[in-house]
């Protein structure tokens, strides 16, 4: 093809070009490619939108008319006078306990396993092991919560006559620390591992011992990092249901009980957003004022898993950009 | 002040001294006109103006930075990939805009092949990476045709021999070498006008090199051949025509911008350069 | 000197502290395992192997019809994979094949926010929304809770995880195999079904297992939305009836209202537990050699 058109002469060599070059009119696959993966996307976003475009509709309706009596008040059972306090309480424990427990040991293992451990089989079968627990269901966690927390907390009781004791506030902050830990130490440990060697170096450069070396360069560049995982595990914890289910969390109003921040309802039992939200939902929905309300306790919930997951997110965007 | 035009009038001499009885405007595959190639506000190259002309290997030299691969990628508009690119002035092909709202850039490099600075061979079998370009122009029949079409390929870019028993096996498993002539055949298999190489030998060995240099000597029998190249010698021992690129530095803005300094036949560029910038860079007195 | 012999001291300490916190999660494994594996052993030494065939899942009356749970669970998960297999692929396509980098910058992180709603506002969701809008409509007669209905809504709960792992697959295919498919005159979609996504498909692949083993282990959206609240499900295999999973079954021996108290009843926890432990392992291990393939290869 090419020769003949050598051999015809520029003019007609000329138009064939410009004429080829112009391709087939309409790009028929292509369009119906790229719009097929529109449509993808855009039910992908569009649902989950949708979803919360329902809930914050009503949600902030009931709010309104609530005010903060919805969220000081106890559960009952009319929804007119339902309150989430005990939902918020516990939640906010369970918090402390992710805080408390998970965020030092997971960022330490990640300490560990970035910076001291060699890679021997055992380190690589640890590194498949905290892989893998990440992705154990959550509710796998709650019977390991009821097994280990419940029973062993249900020991310091042994001839009470109620049961389940050991469904204590403890016992469900513990289990969900647990479920994060493994996601806290995989954030971690991809953080520390961005962390450019030539930082290490100019720390042993000057006389440093490792420790110092992590402490004073490799953590705190580190951190923004860090910390968006821990954020997101935090949010992850604070959403969770199903392991709450299993260690025994109460599904309806605990009665008058202190305040919020008493830490003797550590050993007392518990209920958490999650539940609150799962006990509404199950609410006949068209008697009384149950979905709204229903709603009301999700917008809560998702203002503060969220708000959490937004401002990790953006933080991790903020600073891979400054430093790529 | 103006080293292109002085130099244009040179090749067309030349050229008219090999090839008196060919229509010279038919031989003039690109025409460069004024181009300017920006990534957002940043001037990669500034006012280019060159001609490129058949069955020859045109090589482009100059320091790193000053807008070679900018140069080469902008004559199949591989540049349209990158989202920041834009481009102004004039690149004509064969007498038509290749840059026209009418030009679907994939037309274009169907006619205009690339070959990579890095081996970049499909993670396909070595047969299938030869296939990909003719399958999917929907030109050449499965089975025989194919069949023939590959064999020719891999015989052009020297490398039947070498792959012959293993067609099926994975093309990720040869040397270097072996891959980027693999990627030399695969881009003839579409049987193109022009091939664009941008450093192609810059990853392999000296015996490697020395094949993929023997190979585009035969190939310009066929092809015109653009290459950029870091290594004088390559381009003196391989080119008809060297264009030599510098970057200039505004001093007010301390903006870089890649230049054309000069174009010329390749054995006046290294023995008798017209600029004196040129002759630095050729004689290694300017990195 | 003494300085360097405290300095050498704390070295040690924080040296062997860390240790034990990697080690940590080598005990939770363990206390799992051991706990799931001892229990489960219990259940199924105390109650009659006729028991786990029949035609209901009812802790309650000493039936664990076995299959109950698992037609269950393979019907939400088979239900959710087509939901958020094409949806979660065709976003990461567009996400990496196509958006603009600009497009990209927003709309990834809208996808990641969305990653972290909660399952339980889901399962209302698919309860007050998705049964009376969606599964009510394809079929009038459906009850007001379906197996349909949680599958919708574990799929939508996927949809952003198989997203954003398919998306990193696509993003790991280097640059210089989409110039080189560009180069030889092919067309974007071309290089995206013959070049992109053949060559991540060990990611996307795993993408789609992970998917699985996510769906399989969610618990509160088929809690709320399929009736698996209950402790009594009939066996059926009609997406459109009330069932229940694995996971809600596991759920509702413990769930308040019909908590179950010690026993063979409550030890069907542990067994079913044991159950989804294997299967979500298998599933992540599988998945995870597929994303190292995916490394070794690039
Ligand atoms: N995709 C891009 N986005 C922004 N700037 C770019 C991009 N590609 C190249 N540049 C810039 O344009 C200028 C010219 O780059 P180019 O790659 O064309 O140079 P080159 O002469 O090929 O260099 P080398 O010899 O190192 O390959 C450089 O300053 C480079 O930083
Ligand atoms: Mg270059």
């Amino acid at each position: 093809m090419k020769l003949t058109t050598l051999n015809n002469g520029a003019e007609y060599a000329r138009n064939r070009t410009a004429q080829d070059l112009h391709g087939s009119k309409f790009d028929y696959s292509g369009i119906i490619f790229r719009i097929s993966l529109l449509i993808g996307l855009g039910l992908g976003i569009l649902i989950l939108g949708a979803v919360l475009w329902d809930v914050i509709g009503d949600g902030t309706g009931y709010l309104f008319n609530r005010g903060w009596d919805f969220i000081t008040g106890n559960a009952s059972s009319r929804a007119s006078s339902y309150g989430i306090f005990e939902g918020l309480r516990g939640t906010f424990w369970i918090g402390v306990f992710v805080i408390v427990f998970s965020f030092p040991l997971g960022i330490g293992a990640a300490i560990y396993l970035e910076e001291y451990a060699r890679d021997t089989r055992l380190t690589r079968f640890i590194e498949l092991n905290i892989r893998n627990l990440a992705g154990v269901p959550s509710v796998v966690y709650g019977v390991l919560g009821l097994a280990i927390f419940v029973r062993a907390l249900d020991g310091f009781y042994p001839n009470s006559i109620e049961k389940h004791l050991g469904s204590t506030t403890a016992a469900a902050g513990s289990t969900l620390a647990i479920l994060v830990l493994p996601i806290v130490i995989i954030t971690a440990a991809e953080a520390i591992r961005a962390v450019p060697q030539s930082l290490r170096e100019g720390g042993f450069g000057v006389g440093a011992t490792k420790w110092e070396v992590i402490r004073h360069h490799v953590l705190p560049y580190a951190a923004p990092g860090i910390f968006t995982g821990t954020l997101l595990s935090l949010a992850r914890a604070l959403g969770e249901a199903a392991p709450l289910i299993l260690v025994g969390g109460v599904l309806g109003s605990l009665g008058p009980k202190s305040s919020l921040f008493e830490i003797e309802q550590l050993g007392e039992r518990f209920t958490a957003m999650p539940l609150m939200i799962t006990q509404l939902a199950k609410k006949p929905a068209f008697i009384g004022d149950w979905n709204s309300a229903t709603a009301g306790a999700i917008l809560v919930l998702l203002v503060v898993v969220i708000f959490a997951n937004l401002v990790a997110i953006l933080l991790r965007n903020h600073y891979e950009k400054k430093r790529s | 002040m103006n080293p292109e035009i002085t130099d244009m009038k040179s090749t067309n001499n030349e050229l008219s001294l090999h090839n008196d009885q060919k229509d010279k405007t038919l031989n003039r595959i690109f025409e460069v006109d004024d181009l300017n190639v920006y990534y957002d506000d940043f001037r990669a190259i500034r006012d280019i103006t060159i001609n490129v002309f058949a069955n020859e290997i045109t090589a482009f030299i100059g320091p790193s930075g000053c807008g070679k691969t900018t140069m080469l990628r902008s004559f199949n508009r591989m540049n349209d990939l990158i989202p920041s690119a834009k481009i102004t002035g004039n690149l004509s092909y064969r007498g038509a805009n290749l840059y026209d709202k009418k030009v679907d850039p994939v037309e274009v490099r169907r006619r205009i092949g690339m070959v990579f600075q890095k081996p970049n061979p499909f993670p396909k079998s070595i047969y299938d990476n030869v296939a990909y370009g003719p399958k999917i122009a929907g030109n050449v029949k499965k089975g025989k045709e194919m069949d023939n079409l590959v064999e020719t390929s891999l015989k052009k870019a020297a490398l039947w021999d070498e792959v012959k028993d293993r067609l099926k096996s994975s093309a990720l498993g040869m040397s270097g070498g072996q891959q980027q002539r693999l990627c030399i055949a695969r881009a003839i298999a579409t049987n193109p006008d022009v091939v664009l190489m941008d450093e192609p030998c810059s990853a392999l060995d000296p015996i490697a090199t020395g094949k993929i240099e023997e190979l585009m000597t035969q190939l310009k029998e066929e092809y015109t051949i653009l290459i950029v190249t870091h290594n004088m010698q390559q381009a003196a021992r391989v080119s008809d025509k060297t264009a030599f690129f510098s970057v200039e530095v505004e001093e007010e803005s301390d903006s870089r911008t890649g230049i054309l300094v000069e174009i010329g036949p390749t054995e006046k560029i290294f023995s008798n350069p017209e600029d004196i910038r040129t002759e630095n860079y050729i004689t290694g007195r300017f990195g | 000197m003494s300085g360097s012999v405290k300095r050498n001291r704390k070295e040690k300490v924080v040296r062997v502290g860390l240790t034990v916190t990697a080690f940590l999660s080598l005990l939770v494994s363990i206390l799992i395992v051991l706990s799931l594996v001892f229990e489960a052993w219990t259940f199924i030494e105390g109650i009659s192997l006729g028991w786990l065939w029949g035609d209901q899942w009812a802790p309650p009356f000493n039936e664990y019809d076995l299959k109950t749970p698992i037609v269950g669970s393979l019907i939400v998960t088979g239900i959710a994979m087509v939901v958020a297999g094409p949806i979660g692929l065709a976003s990461a396509v567009y996400l990496s094949e196509y958006a603009k980098p600009k497009t990209r910058k927003w709309l990834k992180p809208i996808l990641e926010v969305l990653a972290g709603i909660p399952s339980v506002v889901l399962g209302f969701f698919a309860l007050r929304w998705v049964t009376p809008n969606i599964v009510q409509q394809i079929n009038p007669d459906a009850p007001g809770f379906t197996l349909a209905a949680a599958g919708i809504g574990v799929g939508i709960l996927t949809i952003p995880l198989i997203a954003s792992v398919s998306e990193d697959a696509l993003a790991a295919v280097p640059t210089s195999l989409r110039e080189a498919s560009a180069g030889l005159g092919a067309k974007r979609v071309t290089t995206t079904i013959k070049i992109t996504i053949p060559a991540a498909i060990s990611g996307l692949v795993a993408a789609f297992i992970i998917g699985i083993s996510r769906a399989i282990g969610e618990t509160m959206v088929v809690f709320l939305a399929a009736g698996g609240g209950g402790n009594q499900a009939q066996f059926t295999a009609s997406v459109f009836d009330s069932g229940t999973v694995v996971t809600a079954a596991m759920a509702a021996t413990t769930a308040p209202s019909d908590r179950l108290s010690e026993g063979v009843a409550l030890q069907s926890l542990y067994f079913l537990g044991l159950f989804l432990f294997v299967i979500t392992l298998l599933l992540n291990l599988v998945a995870d050699r597929f994303v190292r393939r995916v490394r070794l290869v690039y």
